[in-house]
């Protein structure tokens, strides 16, 4: 590319940066303004805290989404399942399961893709655990979850979820390798030919940024009703109900952890859609520990997802592969009522 | 003819797919057939992982996502 096309990307991202952190940097003023002044509303009453939170939290979290789902979206663009195969191929355990679970986070999967994507990681050299540690960390790791988490409940949750996923996809990946569990795979699946990857063409920056324009359309396009509904929710919360009122089902009881994955496996819903009721249970008293289980179970495990793994493999190793994970989530659940 | 082949396992996107390139086709006014292949052993032979995958003449021209029509049509070309 020519020196004056890169001037004019330059100088275009330089600029949309700097309007995006004006506008960020000045919305609790206008907020603020908006329910104090605006509306004439009274300073300390609680239908006044919901209007500020809310005219607050919805375009700060959308806009940290568009920022997000944009940067992924150019980030997914240098790591196409092709490039991710070559990395990973032949690789050891552990070290394996390790670039399996953070290459989970940066390349474009979606769960429809499971079935070919397993194949064709494991008919060319991908061992089965690493492959497993790459199913486990692609749908659990999502970058919505961790916007919203980051906006509406901090960063020390949003780092938590962070870790903890990539942690329960190392070691699930880790563990099922140690069980040898490979003639628990169907047995067509070894015998499939996989034909010679498809020949990448190096992309340009513009494509790239095509790329992320397209999952901005795409990802925000689709999730902003859940992501407004739980940002509702949470003002409705801010402003009103009591709290403690969930403490006694979803608090630090022993059964609450399990009980929470035990309900988030069958449910199936997309990070954003979870969000709100995450929100809606922390506000009504609910344990951390326990609603990030529940979160976790429901967007990293699913009844659908079982039924397209199912082709590929044997019940034995998919019950394995759900306990192993439901294991992991169950631990995350009980450490963070622990220690938070 | 042209040989246009959708690749798939007849998820919603797929079909989404498949009448997009159905309108390419009548839009160009192209003598073109527009296979199905939903079977994954034949799917792995063109060594695609990703799916919604799309090829021309048997050479894969694109994957993991839902071209548009004018897209489709920038291929056919």
């Amino acid at each position: 590319m020519n020196a004056v096309v890169w001037r004019k990307y330059l100088s275009w991202s330089v600029a949309g940066i700097a309007i995006w952190w004006l506008v960020y940097r000045s919305l609790a003023s206008v907020a603020a303004w908006f329910t104090y002044t605006l509306l004439g509303m009274e300073h300390g009453s609680q239908p006044a805290a919901a209007v500020e939170f809310f005219i607050y939290e919805a375009p700060k979290v959308l806009m940290l989404l568009i920022l997000v789902v944009f940067g992924v979206g150019i980030i997914r663009s240098f790591f196409t399942p092709e490039r991710t195969r070559r990395i990973l191929s032949g690789k050891r355990e552990f070290t394996g399961n390790v670039l399996a679970a953070l290459l989970g986070i940066v390349t474009p999967f979606c769960s429809c893709s499971a079935v070919p994507l397993f194949i064709g990681f494991v008919t060319t050299g991908v061992p089965l655990g690493v492959t497993i540690s790459f199913l486990v960390s692609s749908p659990m790791v999502n970058e919505v979850a961790l916007v919203l988490l980051f906006g509406l409940f901090g960063w020390k949750v949003a780092a938590i979820y962070l870790v903890t996923g990539v942690v329960i996809a190392i070691a699930s990946g880790w563990i099922i390798g140690r069980l040898r569990l490979e003639k628990h795979v169907e047995d067509w699946v070894y015998k499939t030919q996989t034909g010679n990857a498809v020949p990448e063409a190096e992309l340009e920056w513009p494509a790239r940024i095509r790329l992320g324009l397209d999952a901005v359309k795409d990802i925000v396009g689709r999730v902003w009703i859940y992501v407004l509904i739980g940002i509702g929710i949470g003002a409705g919360i801010h402003g009103y109900v009591p709290q403690n009122f969930m403490a006694s089902i979803m608090g630090r009881t022993w059964w609450s952890v399990p009980l929470a994955v035990l309900i988030g496996v069958p449910m199936y819903s997309n990070a954003a859609g979870i969000i709100p009721i995450v929100q809606a249970l922390l506000g009504k008293g609910a344990a951390l520990g326990t609603v990030l289980a529940f979160m976790m179970a429901v967007i990293g495990l699913s009844l659908p997802e079982a039924i397209i793994l199912r082709k590929v493999l044997k019940p034995k190793l998919l019950a394995v592969f759900f306990a192993v994970v439901a294991l992991g989530i169950m631990f995350v659940g009980y450490l963070f009522n622990l220690i938070m | 003819m042209k040989k246009i082949q959708i690749l798939g396992t007849g998820c919603p996107k797929c079909k989404k797919f498949v009448q997009h390139a159905e309108e390419a086709v009548k839009e160009l006014g192209l003598d073109a057939e527009i296979e199905k292949v939903t079977q994954i052993n034949d799917i792995m032979k063109f060594g695609v992982m990703m799916t919604p995958a799309l090829a021309v003449d048997g050479a894969v021209k694109s994957v993991g996502k839902v071209l548009s029509v004018e897209e489709i049509k920038g291929l056919l070309k």
